[in-house]
């Protein structure tokens, strides 16, 4: 899904994406038009003459991504459905390398004569940039597959439910925030389904069936008087599942000071516990600034381990290729190979992983048709690795590539994205009580809120959506204002604890922005609840007017 | 062929509405033709072509309305995409807020087509990129840049007679240049309709001065200083505050033009005197479409006028409810400036910092508008009327409405781009006192 359709479908702003309106380019569906697939015989004939048409004029690597991307949207506000948009996109990107430079070309028309005009576009567009070429692509070898398949292990396909029983749904959630006090609720449901298929010329055909659902709401709450207002987001994550994730289960749910979800979500009462909360927020103390000890949810701590972690280890970054957008990064090849880079304390280790059940990022095979895989990139708070591709292997003396390409589209070029980077769980018996109990001066942070870090990922600042005071290891109320800034050496070296894998949870980002022009990108983010001593919060209250 | 002329997409939409059963039906086209060149290392590493097309149609009964668009334009096809949104109508729940459709509009022809633009092909971008790698090489440098161009039309129609066509042309490019040592980073950005205007090798020659004045920064004490923006630095943090010019939001009391006890902040003065901000979407330097996607025209609006709330924009809905006029947002934003030049803005300073660029600004509290993010490419000190030496970055949380209560000095007016949305505004350098800067990074 594009990230600029999204907002423009949605009106959600910024915020809502991990980095920032083109009009939709794709058809739209019946709202409950029967979910189907391409069948796979047809998108191989259509691929053989891609993979030919960009031989015979010179190609010498060829890959063809059929694509057919569904999405749907459901927005909501209180008691009104706003919008509801189902849309197809269906279409063929050829990237070929000649004279040793990439090209790419992209159609909608998927006539032969079409197919074979769009390949040699991309041809030309090769030995065009060949003439600025440094030196020509070092492609790691990958053995064909032969003809293959993947599917997202759903157990419910969200596309098939009626629209009349997710918009049910979504008016009962906002009917639950109403009611327990809120001023305004909008909630919205997101379900992608990417229909891709990869072929090449080392001999891959490969069908891909994934799945994603996002549900998530925002509840606002206003004291007219003082005009002062506060808002309250899901503590749900997006996912790659069916709509199974939207049936609750009680062993997936963990109680505390806030009820808080494991692989089911259960939006109503999400809902009904954030009205009561935001108000909570509402009469909350406001943060005094100084160090705190900091325990993180996971609900709030993805964000960090994405923005910290997950960017600065992607070796595109690393190498200078994102410097005119989002930056490079500190993790330079010289720290790696020093092998003994401590990046975090020993309670750290973190792992990219694109196979994870329930995960943004699993897929069977990546965009340039490489079965994926789990590796570590933190061991023992040690940099042991990068997340890298195909053209980026031999830079770090890989075999092979790690299978984390990805395009937002069949329009758009593949490049390397982020896998799903994840914390480890604890070794130790640990609950997030437990470690709570250890606190004498500090902060809970539940969910994600604001979030920013500088062009080489050293300085950050993260907020959240629930606060809580900690005093001589007993949590003593709500708190307001709070931000925490860092850098990230420092922050994960205080990292002091980490739950154990009875409290692992995932969150992750439906819209993560990258590259020129910025394709977005899904991806997962598990951890357990970690503590970190000694963190410098702000308060970010200020008054205009 | 995406970019169809009035007379074709005016046919075209008089088929589709021909199809139209519903009570109500709005029909839109857009298509863009363009392309792009991706560089990193000093050379390219991605490069590519697009061109689309895509109708969408809107059926309405009552006040059920269903969506649907396409991108394929036989007849059958445009017959189904018809049949689609008023399938979608039937099964949509009703929308209280349905406003009917506008009838026909007198619309002034936009000024936004430049054809040097739309005759831009893959070798000129080439060239153009050719030009800035050699001066990214003179200078010992690594570059990394983006070039883009676009060709687009936008066209709406409806049932009730209104007709409105926009064509127009955009050329964007950025420029990142950083020393082999990876100690000094510098960085421009231009953005236009006419690409006669870009020098992309002036930009990158700008970059390459900043890269090579950004090596080895000093650290300094974060608080509060007085800053020079430059206006690429300046258009990022006040790009936030147009989305708050928005009169429902304000009244349901969630924007930061909400009124404690109630309404919004029109007629308050809620800025320095010196600060001006409209729309106008004939202003030659950053002209924009002449209408807007509901078929509203589009006039000069004045938003900010001498620090005070001129204007809300307020949709036909919104407008209705609180018996007030409708008032569409705005197409461009423009900052009017002063006379002075960044170096006479330095001369005057005593103390202070200028800011080449802003980076990763996002929202903490939208109640205050208060951003956080940081600076980048380029930071310097500056004391008594010179820059003195370059310093490490920092970051600021900042309102930019509070920033707009601290102006010391504006500069003149010039075109530049937001660095994340890549939108072109018009705005002036800032000599902004009391600036807050919360912490250093290390980042360069």
């Amino acid at each position: 899904m594009k990230r600029r359709d999204f907002l423009q479908w949605t009106g959600m702003g910024l915020g809502a994406t991990m980095l920032s309106g083109m009009p939709l380019v794709g058809k739209a569906l019946p709202l409950d038009a029967p979910w189907y697939t391409v069948d796979a015989a047809i998108k191989k004939q259509l691929a053989d003459v891609a993979l030919n048409a960009a031989r015979s004029k010179g190609a010498t690597y060829t890959d063809v991504r059929i694509g057919r991307y569904l999405n749907q949207f459901i927005i909501t506000r209180e008691d009104k459905v706003e919008n509801v948009v189902n849309t197809e996109s269906y279409g063929m990107g050829i990237r070929v390398i000649a004279n040793g430079s990439w090209g790419f070309a992209a159609t909608d028309k998927l006539d032969n004569d079409s197919i074979a005009h769009t390949a040699a576009l991309a041809v030309a567009i090769a030995k065009e940039n060949s003439r600025l070429l440094s030196e020509p692509v070092q492609l790691a070898p990958q053995k064909g597959y032969g003809e293959v398949s993947w599917k997202t292990p759903i157990e419910k396909n969200a596309f098939e439910v009626p629209i009349k029983e997710k918009v049910d749904l979504l008016l009962n959630v906002n009917a639950a925030a109403m009611k327990g006090g809120a001023d305004y609720m909008n909630s919205y449901l997101f379900l992608v389904n990417e229909q891709k298929y990869f072929a090449s010329s080392d001999g891959s055909y490969i069908d891909q069936d994934i799945h994603r659902i996002w549900p998530t709401f925002t509840i606002t709450k206003i004291d007219k008087a003082t005009g002062k207002f506060e808002t309250r987001n899901a503590l749900s994550a997006p996912v790659g599942m069916g709509y199974e994730y939207l049936l609750p289960r009680p062993e997936d749910k963990i109680h505390g000071i806030s009820t808080l979800y494991k692989k089911r979500y259960d939006m109503v009462e999400d809902a009904a516990q954030g009205a009561k909360q935001v108000a909570e927020k509402m009469a909350a103390k406001s943060v005094e600034p100084g160090k705190y000890d900091l325990i993180l949810d996971p609900s709030h701590l993805w964000l960090t381990i994405h923005e910290s972690v997950g960017h600065p280890t992607e070796l595109d970054r690393v190498l200078g290729y994102e410097a005119n957008f989002a930056g490079t990064s500190f993790l330079t090849l010289d720290k790696w190979e020093s092998r003994n880079f401590q990046f975090g304390s020993k309670h750290v280790n973190i792992k990219a992983d694109k196979t994870q059940p329930g995960s943004l990022g699993a897929v069977g095979y990546d965009d340039e048709g490489v079965g994926t895989q789990e590796w570590d990139l933190i061991k023992d708070g040690v940099l042991v690795n990068y997340q890298a591709i195909r053209d980026q292997a031999h830079i770090i003396n890989l075999p092979a590539s790690q299978g984390c390409c990805y395009a937002q589209s069949w329009s758009d070029v593949q490049f390397q994205r982020m896998a799903n980077v994840s914390l480890q769980p604890g070794k130790q018996t640990l609950s997030p009580q437990d470690m709570i109990k250890n606190v004498e001066k500090g902060i809970y942070i539940i969910g994600d809120g604001s979030f920013s870090i500088d062009q080489q990922r050293y300085n950050f600042q993260f907020a959240g959506q629930l606060f809580y005071e900690i005093k001589q290891g007993k949590i003593v109320g709500a708190l307001k204002d709070v931000a925490y800034q860092a850098n990230t050496r420092e922050f994960w070296n205080s990292c002091s604890a980490v739950a154990d894998k009875n409290d692992y949870r995932l969150g992750g980002s439906f819209f993560d922005g990258k590259g020129q022009p910025m394709q977005a990108s899904a991806v997962s983010h598990g951890s357990s609840t970690a503590r970190f001593d000694k963190v410098n919060v702000i308060n970010t209250a200020r008054k205009i007017g | 062929m995406s970019i169809l002329t009035k007379e074709e997409a005016q046919a075209l939409l008089k088929k589709v509405l021909a199809f139209s059963k519903s009570d109500e039906c709005e029909v839109s086209l857009s298509g863009t033709e363009g392309g792009n060149i991706r560089y990193a290392r000093n050379a390219i590493s991605t490069a590519g072509d697009i061109s689309t097309l895509t109708l969408s149609v809107s059926a309405t009964y009552g006040k059920k309305t269903g969506s649907a668009s396409i991108n394929e334009f036989d007849d059958a096809s445009l017959e189904k995409v018809v049949r689609r949104a008023e399938e979608l109508a039937q099964l949509a729940p009703e929308n209280p807020e349905h406003m009917p459709l506008m009838g026909p509009q007198t619309f002034k022809d936009a000024i936004t087509y430049v054809q040097a633009t739309a005759d831009m092909t893959p070798e000129s971008r080439a060239d153009a990129v050719a030009q800035s790698v050699q001066a990214s090489k003179d200078a010992k440098l690594q570059a990394a840049g983006y070039i883009e161009n676009t060709t687009s039309f936008d066209v709406v129609a409806n049932s009730k007679g209104l007709f409105a066509y926009n064509q127009g042309t955009d050329v964007i490019f950025s420029i990142t240049t950083r020393n082999e040592e990876g100690t000094g980073s510098g960085y421009a950005a231009r953005g236009f309709n006419d690409v006669r205007k870009l020098d992309t090798l002036g930009a990158t020659k700008v970059a390459a001065s900043k890269a090579n004045g950004s090596a080895g920064a000093k650290a300094i004490e974060p608080g509060k200083y007085t800053v020079i923006l430059e206006p690429v630095a300046a258009t990022y943090m006040i790009e936030n505050m147009f989305r708050g010019f928005d009169a429902r939001s304000a009244d349901e009391g969630r924007s930061f033009m909400s009124k404690p006890g109630g309404g919004n902040r029109l007629g308050e003065q809620l800025m320095d005197e010196k600060v001006n901000i409209y729309s106008d979407p004939f202003n030659k330097d950053l002209p924009s479409a002449t209408w807007n996607r509901e078929g509203f025209p589009l006039e000069r609006t004045d938003w900010i006028r001498n620090g005070k709330v001129e204007n809300l924009a307020y949709s036909r809905y919104w407008a209705e409810k609180k018996g007030a006029k409708p008032l569409p947002f705005g197409a461009n934003y423009i900052m009017e400036g002063g006379d002075q030049t960044i170096e006479d803005m330095i001369k005057s300073t005593e103390k202070g910092i200028l800011v080449s660029r802003l980076w990763y600004i996002r929202l903490v509290d939208a109640q205050t508008l208060l951003l956080t993010g940081l600076t980048r490419d380029g930071t310097f000190y500056i004391e008594n009327g010179e820059i003195k030496f370059p310093i490490k970055n920092m970051r600021f949380n900042e309102s930019p409405v509070i920033m707009l209560n601290n102006v010391e000095a504006l500069g003149k007016v010039e075109r530049s781009i937001s660095v994340e949305s890549y939108r072109s505004y018009l705005i002036p350098p800032m000599k902004i006192r009391d600036f807050t800067f919360t912490s250093l990074s290390d980042a360069v």
